[in-house]
C-alpha cells in the first residue's frame, strides 16, 4: 500500500509532467488553467473529470506548493471565493452530472464568478422566512423569479447566482424553498451597489423581475431549497473562519508588526491586549488546523461553528487594537470615496478600514447570535425555543 | 462572503511540520479503559465522599491506575519496565482524571517526577516507578511557574554523615505547598549549593516532616516538605539537575493544561445535561437563549483549550523547539476554558450548584487551582510576550 508520502511525490511528479507539455509562460493563462483542471490537478479531492483525483484533501497542499514553484498562473482564489468556497461544494453534492460538467470547470478557472443570492430585507437571520418567488412558467419548462436580494457580493462581476426562492408558498416556511443556479446575464436582473459603512460597495442589491430559470438548472429537489442550503451555509462558515493561516497570518500579524514598529504607542493595557489576541488568534490557527486535519481525515468535527465567531471576535478586537495603536494616524482614514471592488479582503487598506470592516464579521454568513444558536441546538443538542413560525403555511405566517 | 487564503501555508514551519492534533487509535484505546475505572471507582460521588472524609489520596485507585493500567510509566522507555509511550498519552490520561476530579498523584508522580528522571537515567527509580512500586514527587511548590530562576530554592545541600553512601548528602529547609507529596514514597528535592544538585529522598527517612495544608482543591491535597538534615541520594548536578528540574515544570504544566481540559469539558457536560432536564417557566431552562448563548460561548472555548492542549502534548512527544510556545499558550488557553466552564456549571445549575452536596464545587475548586498551578494564565502569557518578540512598553 502506498503511504501518504509516496502519493504526493507521486502527484508532485504528475505536476512535473504536466508543467513538461504546458510551459506556463508560452501559453494563454485560462489555457493552461483549463488544462490543468482536465488532466485532475485543479482540485485533487473532486472527482476525476470534475478537476480532481477523488484523493484526500490534503493533498492539494503539494500540488499547489509545485506549481507555484514553477510560476505557474493559479485562477486568483480571492476573486472566485463564493464560487470555490460555497458554490463548487454545494454543486457537487446536489448537482446533476450535467450540471457538475456545465458549471465546475469556469468556475474553477475563474471564466464565471458566481455569486450568493439569499439574504433579503425581511429575511436576514430568518432566511427560511424568504419572500422571492420562483413560479412555474406557462409551458412548465421552467421558472420564472421575482423578488430582491440584499447584501450581495461582488453581484456587479457575478455570472451565475446562488438563488434560494420560494416555489410554494402554502406549505411551512423551511419546506417551500427551492435552490437553482441563476444566470446573472439577463434582463430581469438589475445590480445596484449598496454602500457600506467602510463607505465602498463591495454589497450589492439585486432586483429580480421575471428572471427567467430553465428547470435544468435546479439544484436539488423542488421544495428541497433549505436542505441544500445548509450545505452551502456550512462551507461558506468554514470558509470565512477556516482557511489556512501561517502563525501571525492575517490580523495578528498586522498589529504585532505595528507594535514592534512603534515602541513609542506602547502602553501596559494595550501589551496586556495584545499578548492575550496574539495566544488567542494562535490557539484559534490550531483549532483550524485541527478542524481541517479532520476533514482531510473524512472526519469533520463540529468546530467550524467555532472557527467563524473566533475569526470575527478577532478580527474586531484585533483591527480595534491597531487603531488605537495608531495615535493621531488613527483619527483619520484613506478615502471614503465609493467603490465597487471585485475581490475583498478584510486586511487590505489602513487600520480605520479594517476596523470598520470587521465590524461585518460577525454579521456575514450567519451573525455570531445565529451561530450561537446553531452550536447551542445542534451540537449540545440544547431544546430550540418554543416556535410559532414553524407550522404554519409560509403565506400565514404574520409579517 | 468568503475569503480564500493560500491553502499551501501552515504555519511558520512546512505544512508537513504541523503534528498531528486529533487522537489516535491508541490514544482513544488507552482513553477508554482510563474512564472506565474511574467511573467505576471514582464517580464524583465517590470523590465527595473521600473529600468529606479527609482521605483525598486514592491510593488503591491510584495503584489501579498506574500498575494495573500501567499509566505510571507511559513516558518510561520500555527497558525500565515502562510502556515506551509518549506525552501524548500522558496527556489523554490527564484528560481523564481531570474529568473525574480523580484523586489520584499521576500528574506529580507519572508526569513530573517521572520526566524529572529520564534525563538523569536512574534505572532502580524509573523502574520502581513504572511498576507503580513507588510514586514519587518533585519538591516544588505547586504554584511554581516553569522557568523559574534555580539559584533560589530553598532547601541547602549539607555534607553527608557517617554511613551516607555514595553521592548522599544531607537537606534542610522547607517546601511549600507541595502537590503530591502525602502519596509519595520518594521526594525528588532539587537543593541549592554548589553546584545545584537534584536529589532522592526517602519520604519517610528521619528528618523529613510532611505537613499537611488545607487545599483549595482538596482533590489534589498539598503538604509543606520540611527537611532536617534529611539524607537525600543525588540523581543529578549542576547544568542536568537544572534541566530535569526545568523539564519536569514544563511537561507539568504541558500535560495539567490537558487536565484542564478535561476538567472544562466534564463541566460543560454536565451543565447541559443539567439545563435540558431542569424545568422552570413550564420549559427546560435549556431552551432559554440567554443560557444557550452561554453555553455556546463555553463549547467554544473548551474546542479551542482542546486544540492547544493537544499541540504542546505534541510538542512535549518530540520535543519540538515550539514547546515552550506551545506549553505557555495551552497553559493560558486551557486554564482560562476550565475556569470559564466551572464558573457557568455552577451558576447555570443555580441554587443547587452552589451546595456542597452537588459535585461542581469539586470541578471549581480543581479548574481555579490548576489554572493557577505551575504558573497562573498571566504568567504564561507574559512568557509568551517574551517567546514571540512582543516587547512591554519601554521602562517596563
Amino acid at each position: 500500500m502506498l503511504t501518504e508520502a509516496d502519493q504526493a511525490a507521486g502527484l508532485r511528479q504528475q505536476v512535473r509532467e504536466f508543467l513538461g507539455g504546458h510551459d506556463p509562460a508560452a501559453m494563454p493563462r485560462l489555457d493552461f488553467l483549463r488544462a490543468r483542471f482536465d488532466a485532475g490537478l485543479a482540485w485533487v479531492h473532486y472527482p476525476a473529470g470534475l478537476g480532481g483525483q477523488g484523493l484526500p484533501r490534503s493533498f492539494q497542499a503539494a500540488v499547489d506548493a509545485e506549481f507555484a514553484a514553477a510560476g505557474a498562473p493559479d485562477n486568483n482564489p480571492a476573486r472566485i471565493g463564493i464560487g470555490l468556497g460555497m458554490a463548487a461544494p454545494t454543486i457537487l453534492a446536489y448537482g446533476s452530472e450535467e450540471q457538475k460538467q456545465r458549471w465546475l470547470r469556469p468556475l474553477w478557472t475563474g471564466e464565471e464568478v458566481w455569486c450568493q443570492l439569499f439574504s433579503e430585507p425581511g429575511a436576514g437571520s430568518d432566511l427560511a422566512g424568504l419572500a422571492t418567488r420562483a413560479a412555474r412558467d406557462a409551458d412548465g419548462s421552467g421558472w420564472r423569479v421575482t423578488g430582491q436580494k440584499v447584501w450581495t457580493s461582488i453581484a456587479h462581476v457575478a455570472r451565475w447566482g446562488l438563488l434560494l426562492a420560494r416555489t410554494d408558498p402554502d406549505v411551512p416556511k423551511h419546506a417551500g424553498l427551492t435552490y437553482f443556479g441563476l444566470n446573472m446575464d439577463q434582463p430581469g436582473v438589475e445590480v445596484r451597489p449598496l454602500r457600506q459603512l467602510t463607505g465602498e460597495a463591495e454589497f450589492n442589491e439585486v432586483f429580480l423581475t421575471d428572471a427567467a430559470v430553465p428547470d435544468t438548472d435546479r439544484i436539488g429537489g423542488i421544495g428541497e431549497g433549505w436542505r441544500v442550503a445548509q450545505a452551502t451555509l456550512m462551507n461558506e462558515r468554514i470558509a470565512i473562519g477556516g482557511g489556512a493561516m501561517p502563525r501571525e497570518g492575517g490580523m495578528v500579524g498586522l498589529a504585532a508588526a505595528a507594535w514592534r514598529d512603534h515602541p513609542e504607542a506602547r502602553t501596559p493595557g494595550l501589551h496586556d491586549r495584545l499578548i492575550r489576541l496574539w495566544a488567542d488568534a494562535e490557539v484559534a490557527r490550531l483549532a483550524g488546523a485541527r478542524l481541517r486535519q479532520q476533514l482531510a481525515a473524512g472526519t469533520p468535527g463540529p468546530e467550524g461553528s467555532a472557527a467563524k465567531i473566533v475569526f470575527a471576535r478577532l478580527n474586531q478586537e484585533l483591527s480595534a487594537f491597531e487603531l488605537e495603536l495608531a495615535g493621531a494616524a488613527g483619527l483619520t482614514y484613506d478615502d471614503w470615496t465609493l467603490r465597487r471592488p471585485e475581490s475583498l479582503s478584510f486586511f487590505g487598506r489602513g487600520p480605520g478600514y479594517r476596523y470598520l470592516r470587521s465590524r461585518g464579521n460577525s454579521i456575514e454568513g450567519g451573525t455570531s447570535e445565529i451561530l450561537r444558536n446553531i452550536i447551542a441546538e445542534r451540537v449540545l443538542g440544547l431544546p430550540a425555543e418554543p416556535r410559532t413560525d414553524t407550522k404554519v403555511a409560509w403565506k400565514d405566517l404574520p409579517r | 462572503m468568503t475569503t480564500t487564503k493560500d491553502s499551501s501555508a501552515e504555519g511558520t514551519r512546512s505544512r508537513d511540520a504541523m503534528p498531528d492534533l486529533r487522537y489516535s487509535d491508541a490514544e482513544e484505546q488507552l482513553r477508554a479503559v482510563v474512564r472506565d475505572l474511574l467511573a467505576d471507582r471514582s464517580p464524583l460521588t465517590a470523590v465527595l465522599a473521600r473529600v468529606d472524609a479527609g482521605e483525598a489520596d486514592d491510593i488503591p485507585l491510584w495503584h489501579a491506575l498506574a500498575a494495573d493500567l500501567g499509566c505510571a510509566g507511559l513516558l518510561i522507555d520500555e527497558s525500565h519496565g515502562g510502556a515506551g509511550a509518549s506525552y501524548r498519552e500522558a496527556a489523554v490520561v490527564a484528560e481523564e482524571t481531570g474529568k473525574a476530579a480523580a484523586c489520584v498523584p499521576y500528574l506529580t508522580s507519572a508526569v513530573m517526577a517521572t520526566t524529572a528522571l529520564l534525563g538523569t537515567g536512574d534505572a532502580d527509580l524509573l523502574a520502581g516507578l513504572a511498576s507503580g512500586r513507588l510514586t514519587a514527587a518533585l519538591a516544588v511548590g505547586f504554584a511554581t511557574m516553569p522557568g523559574t530562576d534555580m539559584n533560589s530554592w530553598p532547601v541547602r545541600i549539607g555534607p553527608p554523615q557517617d554511613g551516607d553512601g555514595l553521592g548522599g548528602a544531607r537537606l534542610t529547609g522547607t517546601v511549600t505547598g507541595v502537590a503530591g507529596a502525602l502519596a509519595a514514597d520518594v521526594l525528588l528535592v532539587p537543593g541549592d549549593g554548589v553546584p545545584f544538585g537534584l536529589y532522592a529522598v526517602d519520604a519517610t527517612a528521619a528528618g523529613v516532616t510532611r505537613t499537611p495544608l488545607v487545599s483549595l482543591d482538596a482533590t489534589r491535597p498539598l503538604a509543606d516538605v520540611t527537611l532536617d538534615r534529611a539524607p537525600g541520594r543525588q540523581v543529578a548536578t549542576g547544568e542536568d539537575a537544572a534541566r530535569a528540574v526545568a523539564a519536569a515544570l514544563t511537561a507539568g504544566a504541558g500535560v495539567l493544561a490537558s487536565e484542564l481540559f478535561g476538567v472544562a469539558e466534564q463541566c460543560l457536560g454536565m451543565t447541559v445535561t443539567y439545563v435540558k432536564e431542569r424545568r422552570q417557566f413550564a420549559r427546560p431552562v435549556g431552551s432559554f437563549q440567554a443560557l444557550k448563548h452561554r453555553l455556546a460561548d463555553v463549547w467554544v472555548a473548551v474546542t479551542q483549550a482542546r486544540a492547544a492542549a493537544r499541540y504542546a502534548a505534541a510538542c512535549l512527544a518530540t520535543g519540538d523547539p515550539d514547546t515552550p510556545v506551545a506549553v505557555a499558550l495551552a497553559k493560558a488557553a486551557a486554564g482560562d476554558a476550565a475556569v470559564l466552564a466551572a464558573q457557568e456549571c455552577v451558576q447555570l445549575h443555580g441554587g443547587i450548584g452552589f451546595t456542597w452536596e452537588h459535585p461542581a464545587h469539586l470541578l471549581l475548586k480543581r479548574a481555579k487551582s490548576a489554572s493557577m498551578a505551575l504558573g497562573t494564565s498571566d504568567r504564561h502569557r507574559a512568557t509568551l510576550a517574551v517567546l514571540v518578540d512582543l516587547p512591554p512598553p519601554p521602562g517596563n
